[in-house]
């Protein structure tokens, strides 16, 4: 008898998982990007006990898990490091390729944080530059509130 | 410790896209060929510890669907979202527990199924990093960075672990992509995100894996030689990667004294014969090696370069291809087990390695390397 796989494809289900969700910010989060969004600043949090600066805030230390108290940032500071990204994403790639992630440390935090680079030149991206946030002008309260960091311009 | 050995090693050919198997029949071959390779029956497992993760299955509760293929009726099953290497560590826990005498451990992942980028993006913080889109291979890209950046380590170096990784893929039936490549080749394939590009990837790939772990006692009645667990321990380190100096190995550094210290193994370049750990990425050999402690921080590329890690060379290192030629999530790290555990008892076929007393595998859980599970194996208790 034939065998039945003869010239047959194994059948394939599409399907996509749809669901809705609702992160809540939390207050610690309200509170950094209401900043973010109302007054294009940065906030992070410091521990007293340890004396380390976060950025994203944390409520608690992750060291030693004292309440921590809000601190102003720069909206500039340091890439410690990063990626050109080269390729495409349709449902995920944020800005024109090339971009770049980075790690920034903000001036006055002790963290990184990632974000987005972009408005470099080829090859000009290097670890210990400084660069500065350019804001979104309408802003919605998010991290995207922040469109971009790019090489530090002196003032003009 | 209590003496815990490894009884029976089952794993499924590594594929891009195995399209006639449902996971759960992927389970089911693991399964019986680790059963059959411990010489037991299902009747003989006191506990199953299933792996599996619920967005890569596409399913809530992941773990539950394959339990019919992994003859878990009328048995007390537990569950890990993890890398095998964790999964494999909480069913040791359960016998040393001494409630059970024998663990069946199981992991599947089928990557053909989905988007690997749209998955991995969801790894990371839905409030400050997931809407910029980063996922494994940019935040990847990001350590490889930082990593070569801190100790002058280039894409060169990388390159040649891709190159060594993948030839020994040939003389590994399993394996999903053995390559006979050079330097100039991975050099030229070109960039997912800077410095990492095509070749210094893994592969996306479906597969499954299943082991027996067995208490003294119990490794008595196995068929085979058994594979003592001689050390094992993990550590984590923190979640958000500014948190991190990500070119920094502390938690693998930590989790390689502990597993070490229970070995009694002071000098491992000397000491261990045979290493398989986690290279999703070129780079990643060469950090895992040093966490490792096979040569100080940033000497990696040049002990490789030096064919101390290749097939002939002291310590061999992913003689099997590693997770550059078959990378199933989940599964790749009890695949380092299983793979290690062959070498021990002289049967990993041609990439077997002469001599292997005593082995060493290595799987990691999040991004970056966040967390890192080290196990030391032995053919002596």
């Amino acid at each position: 008898m034939e065998d039945w796989r003869t010239g047959q494809e194994i059948l394939v289900m599409e399907g996509r998982i749809k669901v809705p969700y609702r992160w809540a910010a939390g207050e610690t989060g309200t509170r950094y990007l209401q900043a973010l969004r109302d007054e294009m600043r940065f906030l992070g949090t410091r521990c007293p006990q340890c004396g380390v600066v976060y950025h994203p805030p944390r409520r608690h230390c992750p060291d030693c898990g004292t309440e921590c108290e809000w601190r102003e940032l720069a909206s500039r500071g340091v890439l410690v490091t990063y990626t050109v990204v080269r390729r495409h994403h349709s449902q995920l790639t944020p800005l024109d390729i090339p971009f770049a992630y980075g790690i920034i440390r903000l001036e006055g935090a002790d963290t990184g944080f990632l974000h987005l680079l972009h408005e470099f030149a080829e090859g000009e991206l290097r670890a210990g530059m400084e660069v500065e946030a350019v804001f979104a002008t309408e802003r919605e309260g998010s991290v995207r509130d922040v469109r971009y960091f790019r090489p530090l311009r002196e003032a003009v | 410790m209590e003496p815990v050995a490894v009884v029976g090693v089952g794993m499924t050919r590594m594929e891009r896209e195995r399209r006639p198997d449902g996971y759960a029949d992927l389970v089911y071959e693991a399964v019986c060929l680790a059963l059959a390779d411990a010489g037991m029956t299902i009747d003989q497992v006191d506990n199953v510890v299933t792996i599996s993760n619920d967005f890569f299955d596409g399913r809530t509760i992941s773990s539950m669907a394959v339990q019919d293929a992994c003859g878990s009726y009328d048995k007390n099953i537990s569950t890990v979202e993890g890398d095998g290497a964790f999964g494999a560590f909480y069913g040791l826990m359960r016998i040393l527990s001494g409630s059970f005498g024998t663990t069946l451990v199981c992991a599947h992942h089928k990557g053909s199924e989905s988007d690997m980028s749209l998955i991995t993006n969801a790894m990371f913080d839905p409030v400050y990093e997931r809407s910029l889109g980063i996922e494994a291979v940019t935040s990847a890209a990001l350590q490889a960075r930082a990593y070569m950046d801190r100790y002058g380590v280039s894409e060169e170096d990388c390159a040649l672990v891709s190159v060594k990784n993948r030839a020994n893929a040939l003389r590994n039936p399993l394996a999903q992509l053995p390559l006979e490549l050079t330097v100039e080749e991975v050099m030229s394939s070109p960039y997912l995100a800077e410095p990492l590009k095509v070749l210094d990837c893994c592969p996306v790939s479906d597969g499954a894996a299943a082991l027996v772990l067995a208490s003294a006692e119990r490794a008595r009645k196995a068929a085979g030689k058994p594979v003592w667990v001689r050390g094992v321990a993990h550590c984590c380190d923190a979640y958000h990667l500014g948190d991190r100096d990500l070119s920094d190995v502390r938690a693998l550094q930590r989790a390689a004294a502990k597993a070490y210290s229970m070995a009694g193994i002071d000098d491992p370049a000397r000491e261990i014969d045979v290493v398989e750990l986690y290279d999703a990425f070129s780079y990643m050999e060469l950090m895992w090696l040093e966490g490792l402690g096979f040569c100080g921080r940033g000497e990696a590329g040049r002990l490789t370069a030096g064919g101390a890690t290749s097939l002939e060379g002291n310590t061999p290192v992913n003689a099997s291809g590693g997770c550059l030629a078959g990378n199933p999530v989940l599964v790749a790290g009890l695949n380092r087990i299983i793979e290690c555990a062959l070498q021990v008892r002289g049967e990993a076929g041609e990439h077997q390695v002469e001599g292997v007393r005593t082995a060493v595998a290595q799987g990691i859980n999040g991004p970056c390397g966040q967390s890192h599970c080290v196990w030391v194996l032995g053919g002596e208790r």
